[in-house]
Parts: C-alpha cells; structure tokens; sequence
C-alpha cells in the first residue's frame, strides 16, 4: 500500500510533465494546425542551451531562464524558416518536415556534444519526504508539480482574459475574419509557436534530471508519451492535456514501479491502442476535431 | 519507359519491364566486388520496404513511421520459422521459401491490425500510433526474450550457394541474386496494385474521402488493405534482410531506421516506385560515400568518431526538409516531368470527380481551407 501510495505519487510529478509537455502540442495545434514531430529535438536544444548556461554560471535559474528563451527563439526560428513555408495541402507535408528537423537538431546535438549521456543537477533534493512514515515525494517532486500547474494556470488566464489569448484563438479559429478586424494572424501564429517551444523546454527541463541525463534522445520517449498524452485527451483541450499527462503519468509509475522499466513502453502503445479504438474521438475532445 | 514497347499495355508491359529490368540487376551484380553485391542485396531488401511505404504514403495518405517494426516482424517471422525447419531437418530452398511467407504473413498480420487500429484515424494520429509502435519494440523483444531473444536477437542458419552454382559465384552475389529476385517479385506486385482499380481507390481515398465514399468506395476497406499490403512488403524486405545477415535483433530496426526508411521514399518520390529504388540506391550508398568522405579529410579521432552516426543522419534531414519543400515529387519527378507532390490540394467544398486522379485545380487558399475543415 506504501509503494502504491508512493508510485502514484511520483506518477503525478512525471505526469504534470507529460501534461506540460502536451500542453505545447495542443498550443502548436490550435495555433497552426499541426501536430509538431519536432517539439522534442527543440525542447532538447533548449535543454543543452540552459545545461551550458548552467555549467558556465553555476546557477540553475540562469540555465532555467536561457533554457525557456531559447526554446522561444527557436520555435520563432523554426516557424519562420522552415514551417512557414512546407505544404498545406495536407498535415502529412508539416508531418515529414517536422522529422526532418528532428534529424537535424539531433544529429547536430550528437556532432557538438557527444553521444554520452551528462547528468543534470536537480536544483532540490531528489529524496522522498516521509509523511507517517510512508515515503511519498520528493522536493523536487513537489517543485515539478508546482511549476507545472502554476504555468498552466498562466497560459489559461493568457488565453481567456488577456487580448493577447483573445487575438490568439480568434487567429486559430478563424483566420480570415481575424485579419479583416484587424488581428495579425501571421503574427498569432508565431506567437503561438514561440509559446509552445518555451513551455516544452520548460518541460523537458524539468524532466531531465531525474532520468538518466542529456543526450541527443532523451525526449524521444517524451515525445511519444505526450503525444499518447494528447490522443487520450484530445489535441483541442488544455483541460484533456492535463487530465490525460496525470493520467499516462501513473499509469506508467505503476507500470514501471510494478512490472519493470522495460515494460513501460508496452503500456503506453496498450493505452494507445485502447483508446483509439474504444474511444477514437479522444476522452475530451469532439470527433470533428479528429477527422478534420 | 513508354518509348520503350510501345505495343505492350496494362499488364503484360509491367511483367515485360520487371523481367528485364530484373535480368539487367541479375547480370549487373557479375560487375560488382563481394562487398559491393551485399550493398546491392541489402538495397534490394530496402527497396522492397520502400515501395511498401512509398504505396502507403503517396497513394493511400496514411503516414507510417513504424515500417522498422513491419520489416522486424518479416525478419522475425523468417528467423523463427527458419530455425524452427532447421529443427525439423529441412533445408535448402524449400526452408527458405517457407521461412520468407512466414515472414510475410507476420508482417501482414501485424499490418493488419495496426491498418484496423489506423483506418479510424487521420495522418498525424497513425503516424503518432506507429511511432509509439516502432519505440515500443525494443520492450517487447525483451519482455518475450524467451521467444525473441531480448536485445541479442535471432541467429538463422547460413543459406549456402547450390552445388549448381558453386563454382561460378561467391556467396555475396548469390545472396543478391536471392534478394533481388524476391525484390522484383515484391515489387512487381506493387506495380500492378499501383496501376489497378485498387491503386485508383487508394488515390481516391486520399484526394477526398467523401468524394470517394459517395462514388461507392469502402473508405475503410481500402485504407485497411493498403496498409496490409505495404506490411507484407515491409515484412518480405525484413526476411530478405534476414536472410542476407544471417540475423535479427531489435537493434538493427530502431526509429532512426524508421525515419530512414520514409526519407527513401520522400527522397525518391512519394508514390513512385522507380523513386522508392532511387530513395533504397541513396540510403545504402550515402552513408557509405560520407564516411568515405570524412575519412578522407584526416579529421582528429574524437571528431571523427562524433561525425561518424550522425554526419549521414544530418544530410538525410536536410534532403528530406529540402525535398518537402522545394520538390515534393522528389527526385522521380526529375525524370519522368511530374513535378506536383502526390498530393493536389483538396477542398471539400469542391465538387470534383473522386474517381479521376485529382486534376490540377486551383487551389484556395490556406485560410479557405482551413474553414472549410472546420465546417
């Protein structure tokens, strides 16, 4: 009962990961309509950016701040120079653009770095706090969390009671009649990227340390579970992001913790597949929004 | 090709050219060194996944990351059949020819049901569900280790050259004259799918469904069987891959391979099979010229060593974000005049006839587009 109070703790952190992660795939998605392959080889640039600052300042919210700007610089570098102009004829043409990046950044990352695996220093400590004497998290844990849902909640006042989050989804939504009132939706749809590239750095920033460390794959993995993340909830809904990353989250907590690492992966393409076929629409999402 | 024969038609042309084009591949490998026949064997083997996913993309719309894990399943299929004859004191050509449908069978079986799973869903979703498919394999040869043999894999007997033959070839070469005939064979198939009623539904289904569903075609039907189809062809490359390595393991069909076999048939262009053997030509040679390359240039060894991976994977990225964008009927198109991707926009207000390959309309805007998806 104590492990399972502790993996379902521990599922919750790494699931406000996945969640934060999703999240930025639903930003790109309702920005421009495409789901972005890509978004883990930026988030990884970003990470070895802010692992650099790190090492050169010797201060974790110096990386962590470079880490978030450059993942904004590069989703405005990536929009305008290479996204902008792939097909739109149909989502497969972004699709295959999108790996091609991923190939790029990645294999850019191993030339610079190195293929080896660089460890990153959690800025609190990674041992579980005891609470009666059950283990349950630990602070670093708890700062995941709080981070997390702290910047959802920021992007959700953003995007409802700002006239910024107001251009941004009357640009996503209806293009056409946005611009005739005067919104730039070119403009929205940079903005969006840029939104998103930061908040998956962020996210792949706070995972980092408590895996294995940096390398030019450590957010492949991420990638898939948030994208699994995304199919249960529903690319068009924040709130689908976050319930589904909580959800994936324990789910492979309690997958990892009972059966094994290896099996984790497994459980995630079993959900996957569960929830395409039982519930294709998604969880939180309508079934127009799937099959258009 | 078309001054070629001008009398031949439909069918019988496509088997005329296979052949030849098959007996110049044959003849051709007496040219090459031993080395130089198992790149051939192994671009064969490629090819054969290439025009699988090649027919899947530019012909049906469904995008598959995870054609590795198809042609896994073949060599899979192939190694535990083969072992399996090997067992029971079968050897020679018969072990071989049953090894190679078990392979394919395995491969189809699997492709059936992620096609089952993926006919629901629109590009971005299958290619997030193979994804997760191909990254899920590594866990699922080590969970079943007792059957698949975890990350260490499956070793197949050594297929020696016929007594007939023994004296003329080497080893190599006869392990392409194998491979390219199960190759021409697999793509011959693929060929006629291509030109036939079925290849004119796929290009339906992926112009515009509706059209399509409203002209009498079973959408999910043709979606579920092109799937397979490209599975079974993944799945003979896999066993022909096998068969020419001797081996199988997790290893060899990651999601770089994934991803590699996709920039062959971008590369290439989707939808054409003379692309899917040019795309097959550039991912067996280019790695081999870059390190050719870097070898040259006297670089220090750390360098080198950070090069080696990665410089080909780099190049790989940038053709296949150069060729999306610039070309996107890839290199094929260089040739044969066809400069348009496989994809001529769509509108679904439009009422254009689904049966014909989509004619060069104009196309409306992304914005219009866009609304009209959201309607």
């Amino acid at each position: 009962m104590d492990r399972l109070l502790f993996l379902f703790a521990t599922g919750l952190a790494r699931g406000a990961v996945f969640a934060l992660f999703a999240l930025s795939l639903v930003l790109i998605w309702r920005a421009a309509r495409i789901i972005n392959f890509a978004q883990g080889a930026m988030a990884l640039v970003a990470t070895y950016l802010a692992f650099a600052v790190t090492g050169l300042t010797g201060s974790y919210a110096a990386g962590l701040a470079a880490g978030i700007l450059g993942g904004a610089a590069i989703g405005w570098a990536i929009e305008r120079g290479v996204m902008r102009h792939a097909p739109h004829s149909t989502p497969l043409a972004g699709v295959i653009v999108a790996i091609g990046l991923v190939m790029v950044l990645q294999s850019l990352l191993g030339i610079v770095f190195g293929p080896q695996y660089r460890p990153m220093a959690a800025p609190f400590d990674e041992t579980p706090i005891f609470l009666g004497g059950v283990p349950v998290l630990s602070p670093y844990d708890l700062f995941i969390l709080v981070v997390a849902l702290g910047v959802m909640g920021l992007l959700a006042v953003l995007f409802t009671r700002t006239s910024l989050g107001l251009q941004l989804r009357a640009s996503a939504f209806a293009p056409e009649v946005s611009r005739m009132l005067g919104v730039r939706v070119d403009r929205m749809v940079t903005i969006g990227w840029m939104l998103s590239a930061a908040v998956a750095a962020l996210a792949a920033l706070l995972l980092i340390p408590t895996e294995l460390g940096l390398n030019p794959h450590s957010t492949d993995m991420l990638f898939v579970y948030a994208f699994t993340v995304a199919v249960v909830g529903g690319l068009d809904s924040p709130v689908g992001a976050l319930v589904g990353g909580l959800t994936v989250g324990v789910v492979i907590s309690l997958v990892t913790g009972y059966l094994g690492s290896t099996v984790a992966p497994i459980g995630v393409l079993v959900l996957l597949v569960v929830v395409l076929l039982v519930r294709p629409g998604g969880v939180f999402s309508m079934r127009e929004a799937r099959t258009a | 090709m078309t001054r070629l024969f001008p009398r031949l038609a439909g069918t019988p042309r496509v088997l005329v050219v296979a052949g030849i084009l098959t007996l110049l591949a044959i003849g051709g490998t007496f040219l090459l060194d031993p080395y130089r026949n198992f790149q051939l064997a192994t671009a064969a083997a490629y090819f054969c996944a290439i025009g699988g996913l090649t027919l899947l993309v530019g012909l049906s719309g469904q995008l598959s990351l995870g054609h590795a894990a198809l042609m896994a399943a073949g060599g899979y299929g192939y190694a535990l059949t083969s072992i399996a004859l090997t067992g029971a004191g079968l050897a020679g050509a018969g072990r071989f020819v049953i090894a190679l449908v078990a392979g394919v069978v395995a491969a189809s079986v699997l492709g059936l049901l992620l096609g089952l799973a993926g006919a629901r869903l629109r590009g971005p979703y299958l290619a997030g569900l193979t994804l997760a498919f191909v990254i899920a394999l590594p866990a699922v040869t080590s969970v079943f280790s007792g059957v698949f043999r975890g990350d260490q894999g499956l070793q197949t007997a050594y297929e020696p050259v016929p007594e007939l033959l023994n004296r003329l070839i080497a080893l190599e070469q006869w392990q392409a004259w194998v491979a390219i005939g199960v190759t021409s064979v697999v793509t011959t198939a693929l060929a006629l799918v291509r030109r036939g009623a079925g290849g004119l539904r796929m290009r339906a289904v992926r112009d515009d469904e509706t059209a399509a569903r409203l002209n009498g075609v079973a959408v999910r039907r043709v979606k579920v069987t092109a799937f397979t189809v490209s599975a079974a062809a993944a799945g003979a490359g896999g066993a022909v891959l096998c068969f020419v390595t001797q081996s199988v393991s997790p290893g060899g069909y990651t999601l770089a391979f994934s991803l590699l076999l996709l920039v062959g048939a971008v590369v290439g262009g989707l939808g054409s099979l003379g692309g899917a053997a040019i795309g097959a030509a550039v991912i067996v040679l280019l790695p081999w010229v870059l390190s050719l390359l870097a070898g040259s240039l006297d670089l220090p060894a750390e360098l080198a060593q950070r090069l080696s991976g990665n410089l080909s994977v780099l190049v790989f990225g940038l053709l296949l974000i150069v060729v999306m964008l610039v070309r996107p009927g890839g290199l094929a198109g260089a040739f044969g005049g066809r400069r348009r991707g496989p994809w001529v926009r769509r509108s679904s207000t439009s009422p254009e006839p689904a049966e014909a390959p989509a004619p060069a309309s104009p196309s409306p805007s992304p914005q219009k587009q866009f609304l009209a998806q959201e309607r």
